[in-house]
């Protein structure tokens, strides 16, 4: 098979502007049938214009889009018995209990009895809600929300999902109940489009695209991206991470400082030479500091790293 | 075809049926404003505040002011002493309505000639001041016709019947029928805003809350959407109709000469109408703050321009052109004819159709209006 036919997702020269801002700026890409492929960037990068018009709810002001071999900006309704789309807020009706969102959405898509009951109560199963399907979606947590609005689009079969930063304000429980849920659709054959505010989970995609301004800088799979980092990580392990970010911040060679869990992450040209001036510098600033080490770059650290290129005057 | 309208029905009654606030504000306000605007309503004019200037102080001149004293409508404010005290009331608003009984009075009634009676109308409210003036030709008509009557008893002659010097208003209504004409304008109106602006909120709530955005990906139909929004509000509009026309039948004693049937085709047309009026703000509008300026922006002419108070022939032709795409105008003819006058299809079949027009018309614009896409 070739890799024109394996693509079931397609956006050539997508764009979409709002007045002035080109939310989205002659963006492409492919996506793979039966993968997960991740849409990451940062705030007002363009992500959910493009997933709402992937979805077929906002019109492109050129580009084409072709989905399962189809071309969803002449005709948008085509494309929709193939899709499944959760919006950035998922529209519950709050006054409905869990059972009764389901039944609407599954009537919506004219879903047959027994198939709907079966995947509702599987879906319901994975995510741990079970036992909430009578209560009212208004009184649900907003983690119970966000599974019970997949739930609600996946409820019909869809060949390819949508999903705008489904885990946003979701505990790390219902994260991972969540990307169980997405594994096993995977396994199902349905490819996955995920936008995500949170690079841990950019690393579970098979591959990502990193938008800035309505651009797509790169696309491919987390440890290529990982590659086209140039120079190395340093991490500085310390409880005193601003302290840290800001006695290293200006030094020579060191291009970028980012805050992380554990203290500060470093990009360097080269680690070997810059580690001794890091620790000459901290001691200078007084930092209490645990360790200092190369290690792996996250996909946190190759974003923030690839964002800076972007941004940086050439 | 249209599998989804079902689906869509459930969910709205689902919703309505959750929501206490919604269900309150379907019963209780409705049948408070129907209480309150049936009596605030009226052409009939009670409590005229009147000043009273007496320069006679004759037996006649005390009887005469006697009738106004002793008659509801009329609220004598103040016995003045003077013609200057008499236009100070006037001028003042302290009073809209002034007698002054001249000097004399009694003499030329003794006579046997016309008296004349002097009345102020503060003719800045022109409806109240003709009524009002309706109502002293009554009350000095009265007394004339008394007077002669007693006159003759006493002298025991023929005399020539006075003249009444008042004008006569042969069209005045002094009976209750004035809240039989309103009370039916009431209940169209009362309709009217309650049908426009449920409906008004219906598309754009869900465009806010965001389910909106969950609707267009699924593979709905424009139509299907927007008649899935037309039965439910249609249901809730006529039990609406059946609340406010019980308030106007048990509580305001309206009668109810004509046919159920053709009142009930009536107020299916007009709630179809009316429905298709919200709908269509609701597909333009993009946040509930725009619907509820639209709402009022267009609910104050459709009332002005119907034909509740003001007669819709005296309107300029412009505006008696507008009055054809208003459904209250026609509902009002419907509802009138059919609860005061018994006049069936055979005559009212042309705002029959107008409203049938109108609906079609309006429902057929929502559909296409209403676009499965977020802008
Ligand atoms: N409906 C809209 N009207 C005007 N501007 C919009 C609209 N939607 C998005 N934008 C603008 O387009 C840009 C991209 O927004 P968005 O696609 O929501 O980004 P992201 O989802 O990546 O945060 C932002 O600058 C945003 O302000
Ligand atoms: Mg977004």
């Amino acid at each position: 098979m070739n890799a024109a036919r394996e693509s079931i997702v397609t956006a050539d020269g997508l764009t979409k502007r709002f007045a002035e801002v080109a939310a989205v700026d002659g963006l492409s890409f492919s996506v793979n049938h039966g993968e997960i492929f991740g849409l990451v960037g940062p705030d007002g990068a363009g992500k959910t214009t493009t997933m709402r018009m992937l979805a077929g709810v906002l019109r492109p002001d050129g580009g084409g889009i072709v989905i399962d071999g189809v071309d969803v900006v002449a005709d948008p309704e085509s494309g929709k018995p193939h899709l499944s789309y959760m919006p950035q807020r998922f529209g519950l009706y709050e006054e409905l209990t869990v059972d009764e969102n389901i039944r609407f959405y599954a009537d919506l898509f004219e879903v047959a009895q027994d198939v709907r009951e079966e995947r509702a109560s599987r879906l319901l199963a994975a995510s741990g809600m079970s036992q909430f399907r009578g209560r009212r979606a208004g009184q649900l947590s907003g983690g119970m929300k966000q599974k019970l609005g997949l739930t609600c689009a996946l409820v019909h079969t869809p060949q390819i999902l949508l999903l705008d930063e489904p885990t946003t304000g979701v505990d790390p429980v219902s994260r991972r109940e969540f990307w169980g849920i997405l594994y096993g659709l995977r396994e199902e054959g349905v490819t996955i489009l995920i936008t995500t505010a949170y690079l841990d989970e950019a690393e579970r995609c098979n591959r990502l695209a990193l938008l800035h301004n309505g651009h797509l800088l790169y696309c491919d799979t987390p440890a290529a991206l990982k590659q086209r980092m140039s120079g190395a990580v340093v991490a500085i392990t310390s409880s005193a991470g601003r302290a840290a970010h800001a006695a290293i911040a200006d030094l020579a060679g060191v291009s970028n400082v980012i805050l992380v869990g554990s203290g500060v992450h470093a990009v360097v040209d080269d680690a070997a030479s810059r580690i001794p001036a890091l620790r000459d510098a901290l001691q200078r600033g007084n930092v209490v500091f645990d360790d200092i080490a190369v290690t792996a770059p996250s996909i946190e650290d190759v974003f923030v790293a690839l964002l800076e290129d972007e941004r940086r005057p050439r | 075809m249209f599998a989804r309208i079902i689906p869509m029905v459930i969910k709205e009654f689902l919703q309505l049926r959750r929501d206490k606030a919604a269900r309150f504000l379907l019963v209780v306000p409705p049948i408070l404003q129907m209480l309150l605007f049936g009596y605030a309503a009226t052409f009939e004019v009670y409590h005229v505040s009147t000043a009273v200037l007496d320069l006679d102080h004759s037996q006649e001149s005390r009887d005469l002011i006697a009738r106004f004293t002793s008659n509801g409508r009329f609220n004598v404010m103040k016995l003045a002493r003077s013609q200057r005290g008499i236009d100070k009331a006037i001028d003042s608003s302290e009073a809209t309505v002034a007698i002054v009984v001249h000097a004399g009075f009694a003499e030329l009634l003794r006579k046997g000639q016309g008296a004349p009676l002097q009345v102020i109308v503060d003719g800045t409210n022109s409806n109240t001041a003709l009524i009002a003036l309706g109502y002293i030709n009554t009350i000095a008509a009265g007394f004339a016709q008394d007077y002669v009557t007693d006159l003759m008893q006493r002298v025991g002659q023929e005399t020539r019947p006075l003249q009444v010097t008042l004008e006569q208003w042969p069209w005045f209504n002094p009976d209750l029928n004035g809240r039989w004409f309103f009370v039916p304008g009431v209940i169209g109106t009362l309709t009217l805003v309650l049908i426009v602006n449920l409906t008004a909120f219906a598309i754009v709530r869900e465009r806010e809350v965001g389910t909106l955005e969950q609707i267009m990906v699924s593979p709905i139909r424009p139509a299907e959407f927007i008649l899935g929004k037309t039965v439910p509000f249609f249901l809730v509009g006529l039990g609406e109709v059946a609340l406010v026309v019980a308030v106007g039948l048990l509580w305001f004693r309206i009668p109810f000469v004509g046919n159920p049937f053709v009142l009930l085709f009536g107020t299916a047309l007009f709630l179809l109408s009316s429905l298709a009026v919200g709908l269509l703000i609701s597909t333009v509008c993009s946040t509930q703050q725009q619907a509820f300026s639209t709402n009022f922006f267009i609910l104050s002419p459709f009332f002005i321009l119907s034909g509740f108070a003001f007669p819709i022939a005296s309107m300029p032709q412009v505006l008696q052109w507008f009055t054809f795409v208003n459904p209250l105008r026609y509902y009002l003819v419907v509802i009138r004819a059919t609860l005061l006058k018994g006049v069936g299809i055979d005559v009212l079949w042309p705002d029959f159709v107008a409203m049938a027009i109108l609906a079609l018309l309006l429902l057929t614009l929502s559909i296409l209006r209403f676009r499965k896409t977020l802008e």
